[in-house]
């Protein structure tokens, strides 16, 4: 579904991704781990699209496509998605007016009819309720002034709503409590087919206790030091990262 | 920061969809200003000799006067000798009886701008008075609006069939000393709408003029007149287009707005001048003075404005607030794209007990556009009680372009209470992105998060004329991002 094959990118004459591999196939779940400023959002944000990035080697294909050729939207619109580490504030632009701008795109993409206000509601009120997220936000400007499990929140109930086929998960356990991480958690969990796959972005063994991934890698200067299977995260609580950043067998 | 001004700092502005001409026979005068260009306008449209030297009087008064140079913008020399000041379609003989006389090209030109004045076609709950440079030529549901005493026609014809009114309103509010493009305009105006509502009567459908510079080298200096008796009350859209040119056009038109006891005035314009070229070439210079006057007891005028067009857009629709416990309301998007430039605002003139204001002014700047907000609010010192809300925000996008705001304050009475919120945004890379990676196109994410600027202000237009003023502010910023 997504390879990434020895991808090297930066910004303005500093590499921060050297060498990237990494391959997921339908139906896994992958994590991705590593020290603050490793590298794991550029990752994350470079797959979704956005500008402002050199890509100096390498390919990323997803489904078959060369994913670096094509606009965020088109990427969006074939089934990317990512929850962002900083949801962005949109002031003015009412929420569920940007959900439904964001489905009914979708939805014209695959050639379907657009929602009514009333059918994207009663769409969005089965979604919100899964999610245990309050109405009230919905009738507020996009992310603005919401607190940070608020938003991470909203992410995921745009998630639920967009139902891609390749969800990047950028820290959104970041910041919630126990309980939010089991709602966000379940929200994953539900999008989770044969057919789908995840990317987890997290620094917490935590999360991965209630989604459980089937490789664990570890992201350090740009590289993917380690991969192993979910005890490595176990591994990682205990341990930190300095053990792998310095054993003598990784070699860049 | 290279990122951000590579993708939005990319500005291709989408053509212009109004800039057509009209290829007609017109009837008119040599460029130059002179008594005897004031004469000549004057006994074109047979008016009375009050009216004669009421201008003659306004424009040996402009000779005295400087061209003012305090807003914030920028332009060459204005060349008063170089304007023609009269330009009419040609008449045949009396000219055109009824609007399906009126000759066909000029309603064919009306019907390609979206205004069919046909007795077929035309719309339903408007009336149109269609302004064609410094003529009308026409306005439709005269009579269903006289049959209710609702007067509502050119102002010329209103000098003629009406002139006692004419001569009670004209200048009261905006006096023909008042400044230099005012006083100009008194001397020279050629048409404009006049709409008279009786006492008591509730208007039974919008008026409405539409403005169309056609011919080149003129200046449009129109007049409208609107008096709303004891209450009255009406509401009123201005539009406006003018052909894609090189050359600069001066249009300076006069508004005047009187609201009696209790009457209620609402007045709308989307203005949508050409705006010239990404390199500032051409458009039209559009200084205009609109000021009503609440002059009875519980009396409204609101403004709403919607400012696309115009190379160069400097005007500031005022209410005074002289009858005890009225209500003036200001309510104005104004978009600065491609070289454009804008200095706009209110004045809202407290002098009676208890009067209310309230301002809210959204400035969106794209391109190298430059938008600055200049606003007064002045409470006299009988002005008890006296209170204003001011809201005025500004919206960039790129960053070659500049938002100003200059708000003045003048309170002589200590019971006044003022407020005043400002916020300046940007539409940032980031929640361009944001949007993307939810599926959606960079121009519906610019048009998205535009409209939500503007909502507080689109939601006080006429239904139509708000879906209108949406696709003409994303017509108008088609191509500004990405
Ligand atoms: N646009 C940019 N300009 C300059 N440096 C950048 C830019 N984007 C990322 N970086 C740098 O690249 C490095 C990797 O950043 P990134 O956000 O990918 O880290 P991360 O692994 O997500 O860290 P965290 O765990 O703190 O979220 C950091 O040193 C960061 O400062
Ligand atoms: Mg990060």
């Amino acid at each position: 579904m997504l390879e990434i094959k020895n991808l090297h990118a930066g910004v303005e004459g500093r590499q921060i991704l050297k060498g990237i591999h990494l391959s997921i196939q339908p139906g896994e779940v992958h994590a991705v781990m590593g020290p603050n400023g490793s590298g794991k959002s550029t990752l994350a944000q470079l797959l979704a699209g956005r500008a402002g990035y050199t890509i100096t080697a390498g390919e990323v294909l997803y489904e078959g496509q060369d994913l670096l050729d094509m606009d965020p939207e088109e990427r969006a619109r074939a089934g990317v998605f990512l929850a962002f580490q900083y949801p962005v504030e949109i002031p003015g632009v009412n929420t569920t007016y940007f959900l439904r701008t964001a489905v009914n795109a979708m939805r014209k993409h695959r050639g379907q009819a657009p929602l009514d206000a009333v059918k994207f509601l009663s769409l969005m009120r089965e979604k919100i309720k899964l999610l245990e997220l309050d109405e009230s936000l919905l009738k507020r400007s996009v992310n603005e002034g919401f607190s940070g499990g608020e938003k991470k929140r909203a992410e995921i109930l745009q998630m639920a709503l967009l139902e891609p086929r390749l969800a990047v998960l950028d820290e959104t356990d970041s910041g919630l409590d126990i309980d939010a991480l089991k709602v966000v958690a379940r929200g994953v969990n539900r999008l989770k087919t044969p057919q789908t796959a995840q990317l987890v972005i997290t620094h917490y063994q935590r999360l991965l206790d209630h989604i459980i991934p089937d490789y664990v890698h570890v992201l350090h200067d740009g590289c993917i030091v380690k991969s192993g299977g979910k005890e490595l995260a176990l591994e990682l609580e205990e341990r930190g990262y300095d053990w792998i950043v310095k054993s003598p067998l990784q070699t860049a | 920061m290279s990122s951000t001004a590579d993708t939005i700092d990319r500005f291709v502005r989408q053509e212009y969809k109004w800039g057509f001409y009209t290829d007609i026979e017109t009837d008119t005068i040599p460029a130059g200003l002179s008594e005897d260009t004031v004469r000549f306008i004057s006994a074109k449209k047979q008016e009375p000799e009050w009216l004669l030297e009421w201008r003659l009087k306004a424009y040996r008064h402009w000779l005295k006067m400087q061209e003012p140079h305090w807003p914030q913008v920028k332009y060459g020399p204005i060349d008063y000798q170089a304007i023609r000041y009269y330009s009419a379609p040609k008449k045949k003989g009396d000219g055109p009886k009824s609007l399906d006389e009126v000759d066909p090209k000029l309603l064919e030109t009306y019907e390609k701008l979206g205004i069919p004045l046909h007795e077929r076609a035309r719309l339903a709950g408007v009336a149109v008075d269609a302004v064609f440079d410094s003529e009308s030529i026409g306005t439709t549901h005269k009579e269903e609006l006289a049959k209710q005493g609702v007067i509502f026609g050119s102002i010329s014809e209103a000098v003629r069939e009406h002139p006692d009114l004419v001569r009670r309103y004209l200048g009261s509010v905006v006096p023909y000393t008042d400044n230099f493009f005012a006083t100009l305009n008194s001397a020279v105006f050629s048409d404009g709408s006049f709409a008279y509502i009786p006492k008591g009567v509730r208007c039974p459908m919008e008026l409405s003029t539409y403005f169309r510079i056609n011919a080149a080298g003129t200046g449009q200096f129109e007049r409208t007149l609107i008096v709303a008796e004891e209450g009255a009350s009406v509401s009123y859209l201005e539009g406006c287009t003018a052909p894609k040119r090189d050359e600069n056009q001066l249009h300076a038109a006069v508004v005047e707005l009187v609201a009696l006891d209790r009457a209620d005035i609402k007045y709308s314009t989307v203005q949508n001048w050409y705006p010239g070229d990404a390199e500032g070439r051409g458009g039209i210079y559009n200084f205009v003075t609109k000021r009503g006057l609440c002059k009875g007891a519980h009396s409204k005028i609101s403004w709403t404005q919607v400012e696309t067009g115009s190379a160069i857009t400097w005007k500031y629709p005022s209410v005074i607030l002289r009858g005890d416990h009225s209500v003036g309301e200001f309510y104005s998007v104004a978009l600065a794209n491609l070289a454009q430039q804008a200095d706009t605002g209110t004045k809202m003139v407290h002098l009676g007990r208890n009067t209310r204001s309230t301002v809210i002014a959204k400035g969106i700047s794209a391109g190298r556009g430059q938008n600055s907000y200049r606003g007064l609010v002045q409470v006299g010192k009988h002005a008890a009680g006296a209170r204003n809300f001011t809201q005025c925000d500004s919206l960039l996008i790129g960053d070659r372009c500049g938002a100003h705001t200059f708000p003045y304050i003048e309170v002589k009475n200590p019971t006044a209470r003022l407020e005043h919120e400002a916020t300046t945004s940007k539409i940032g890379e980031d929640q361009i992105f944001y949007c993307n990676a939810r599926g959606i196109e960079t121009q519906d994410a610019v048009n998205m998060i535009v409209n939500g600027f503007c909502k507080e202000v689109f939601k006080e237009l006429p239904m139509e004329f708000a879906m209108e003023a949406q696709k003409l502010l994303s017509v108008s910023l088609e191509g500004s991002v990405g």
